[in-house]
């Protein structure tokens, strides 16, 4: 039997399993289920706390089916140092070191220890997936935590810009960054193949629209993951050895005109409900210069 | 030709000794940060690497948490793996001490004793490696630089038992004996390979054929059951380490007695209790009371987790009076030591008379003639009929205090 739409692109084998722990319309088993099929399941995967911990279900079962070691909430990439080293002390070469962290076990706690890989060089792709708050603990804001976004930490809305933490990755030097949404599959895909066949860390940004934080029905997540990437809220794009390349409808999306305006964006989530005109302009200028830088890098 | 027997001596501080038997144990991840006073045994490390000597991937991580979970990666899949730190750089991995232990991985780290600031201190004192002894770790503690090295491969030896699968730690105390030289006996590569042959793969490592999960989540009605298993490592420990060091005495010619270390207890009437470098001072100290016709012995400590309970019973039962000397506080209570032997001592029906002291804070010296005076000062309160004399701050200057 064919499966449907964009799965019948893919490998078949699934390593997401029926029976996980995920809310009703999660990006997690969404975007997790496209990166291990693209690594076709040659996967040791490092998860720090996480809404993930809780998706893999409770012991003694796990839902996801490579090997997994959960470790604690700043130590995702170290880890993966650690497990790199060891393979290749035992000279295992064709199994791929994963960490899929959350943004706070990202661009927040987890930071350091992500430098740290990345500038030794570590062999591991490393990729964070965005709900853009502490989603397991209840929904307080991140790092990654937009402008003017509610969270239970910020009752009146974030009043700090989100992070850029694939910037902050570029600066590294690596050979591989990519932001990625889980409202584009094969752009996923395809650059979590693109990594599998470098060498280095690489990092991959992935946009992850949560209905339980961003309040918006669950079977809205495809729709809101990508009017975040046609609004030009998010903007898919990779950077090889320093070259930077729009992918996907983002590609298309250079010229402001094509964006559409990011009302459409915010209105499906009831976390931006309390936004002024203003707080609008502050973040439509945002996403403006957000732009301009990469167009910017576009130019380098 | 060089033999299987052979020895090599060599000069070398406890740092040192830890880096050769590290080496000679094959350790394939080291993964470490730099900190005063641990710092030459990774350096050591780095440099037998560089010349060829050992075949071992070293993780310069970018700090202590990033060591820790480094070698929890590397050990998860099957590695043997070390590292060392101390005093802040253990706590700051503290998190990560409790996700070694619990995941049940064989790591042996060293650990340079050093007191914690502020104020800054780079001297000696037990407050880092005592804190985390409720983790899960082993925790060891060497006296010489020869000690340290057999520490190590007998840690290691012990940990990879699959009764124990416990990591552990093996302490040393900050330039007492991390800086200071003395000969050891260096064995060879070939007669430690004997000892200890390389880590037996497992069923639970990290393998994409055969896929597991290490950690997940587990409700209430589980999680008992495995802070149990990790219990019963640490008691099927006692014995392990009891049989290792009998091994170890047999092929290597050397032996420490298993978890405590008597010296002239058995016919005592008095036991000074010690821990690490200081214990060399406190045996002449027992020495010169011997020659004055006082009957009085050393026990010391050489495994403070898992506790020796019964050793420690055996050891002080006949004994008419105990003295803790210890270079720990937990503030708000007394030293951890004496807490702790007086909690078994209690439990197991034991009441001797009971001096306390506090001593050799921040690397303050400890010497002979400080011990004579701690225990001189303690059997008079004892012929005084005081059963409980202390806890006392040793030699405190109560004149700067305000
Ligand atoms: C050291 C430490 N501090 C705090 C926590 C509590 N904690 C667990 S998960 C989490 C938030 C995770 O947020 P994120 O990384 O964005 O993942 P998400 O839950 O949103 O998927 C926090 C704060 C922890 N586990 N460890
Ligand atoms: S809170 Fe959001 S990210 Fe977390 S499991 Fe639920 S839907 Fe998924
Ligand atoms: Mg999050």
């Amino acid at each position: 039997m064919s499966k449907p739409g964009v799965l019948r692109l893919f490998p078949e084998e699934e390593y997401v399993l029926p029976g996980h722990a995920a809310c009703p319309g999660c990006p997690i088993g969404i975007g997790l289920r496209y990166v291990l099929k693209a690594l076709e399941g040659k996967a040791i995967v490092v998860i720090p706390a996480c809404c993930t911990s809780i998706v893999a279900g409770p012991f003694p079962r796990s839902a996801f089916k490579v090997p997994v070691l959960h470790i604690a909430f700043a130590a995702a990439a170290a880890t993966a140092s650690g497990i790199l080293e060891a393979l290749e002390a035992k000279g295992i070469t064709d199994v791929h070191v994963v960490v899929w962290a959350g943004d706070g076990g990202t661009v927040d706690i987890g930071i350091q220890a992500l430098s740290g890989a990345a500038e030794r060089g570590h062999n591991i792709i490393y990729i964070c997936y965005d709900n853009e708050a502490y989603m397991n603990t209840g929904i307080q804001r991140s790092g990654a935590t937009p402008y003017g976004a509610w969270t239970t930490t910020t009752v009146t809305g974030k009043r700090e810009h989100k992070k850029d933490v694939p910037a902050i990755m570029v600066a590294h030097r690596i050979p591989y960054v990519a932001t990625a949404s889980v409202g584009f599959p094969v752009d996923l895909y395809n650059k979590v193949k693109k990594a599998s066949m470098m060498k280095g860390l690489k990092y991959i940004h992935l946009h992850a629209p949560c209905p339980v934080g961003w309040r918006f029905p669950s079977e809205k997540t495809i729709e809101v993951a990508r009017l975040a990437v046609e609004t030009g809220m998010w903007v898919l794009y990779e950077v090889v050895y320093g070259k930077f390349k729009l992918t996907g409808p983002s590609a298309r999306l250079l010229d402001k005109k094509q964006r559409k305006p990011i009302g459409e964006y915010l209105r499906l989530q009831e976390r931006f409900r309390k936004l002024s005109e203003q707080d609008v302009k502050e973040l439509q200028d945002f996403v403006d210069s957000q732009w301009e830088y990469i167009t910017k890098m576009l130019e380098r | 030709m060089t033999s299987r027997m052979d020895v090599k001596k060599l000069v070398l501080t406890s740092n040192y000794a830890a880096a050769y038997a590290a080496k000679l144990a094959r350790a394939e991840i080291i993964s470490a940060y730099p900190i005063t006073p641990q710092t030459t045994v990774v350096e050591k490390l780095a440099e037998f690497i560089e010349r060829g000597e050992l075949k071992a991937k070293m993780i310069r991580v970018e700090s202590e948490h990033s060591a820790m979970a480094a070698c929890i990666g590397a050990s998860a899949t099957g590695a043997r793996v070390f590292t060392a730190t101390s005093s802040h750089g253990l706590l700051y991995m503290y998190e990560m001490l409790w996700w070694a232990a619990g995941a049940r991985l064989p790591i042996v780290m060293g650990v340079v004793t050093r007191a914690i600031a502020p104020p800054w201190n780079i001297w000696t004192e037990h407050a880092d490696i005592l804190s985390p002894r409720d983790s899960g770790w082993l925790i060891f503690f060497a006296e010489s630089a020869q000690e340290v090295l057999d520490m190590i491969l007998q840690a290691y030896k012990v940990a990879e038992n699959e009764q124990v699968l416990l990591p552990v730690m093996v302490g040393w105390d900050a330039f007492i004996s991390s800086h200071t030289a003395e000969p050891v006996d260096v064995p060879s590569q070939e007669i430690v390979d004997e000892f200890l042959p390389p880590r037996k793969s497992a069923a639970f490592l990290l393998d994409v054929k055969d896929p597991v999960s290490h950690g997940n989540l587990v409700f209430p009605d589980f999680y008992m059951e495995f802070r149990y298993l990790m219990q019963r490592g640490m008691e099927s420990a006692r014995d392990i380490i009891r049989k290792v060091d009998e091994e170890f005495g047999k092929i290597f010619g050397r032996r420490y007695g298993g978890l405590i270390e008597k010296y002239r207890c058995d016919d005592a009437e008095y036991a000074l209790i010690t821990l690490g470098g200081s214990s060399g001072d406190a045996r002449e100290a027992v020495d010169k009371l011997r020659e004055n016709g006082v009957k009085i012995g050393l026990c010391r400590i050489r495994v403070i987790r898992p506790f020796p309970v019964q050793d420690v019973v055996e050891c002080l039962s006949n004994k008419e009076g105990v003295i803790v000397v210890e270079r720990d506080i937990s503030m708000g209570l007394c030293g951890v030591l004496a807490t702790e032997i007086a909690s078994v001592l209690f439990m197991n029906g034991i009441q001797p008379k009971f001096a306390s002291f506090i001593a050799g804070l921040g690397g303050r010296e400890v010497s002979v003639e400080d011990f004579l005076k701690m225990l001189d000062f303690s059997l008079k309160e004892f012929q005084r009929g005081n059963k409980r004399v202390g806890p006392h701050w040793y030699g405190v200057k109560e004149e700067v205090i305000p």
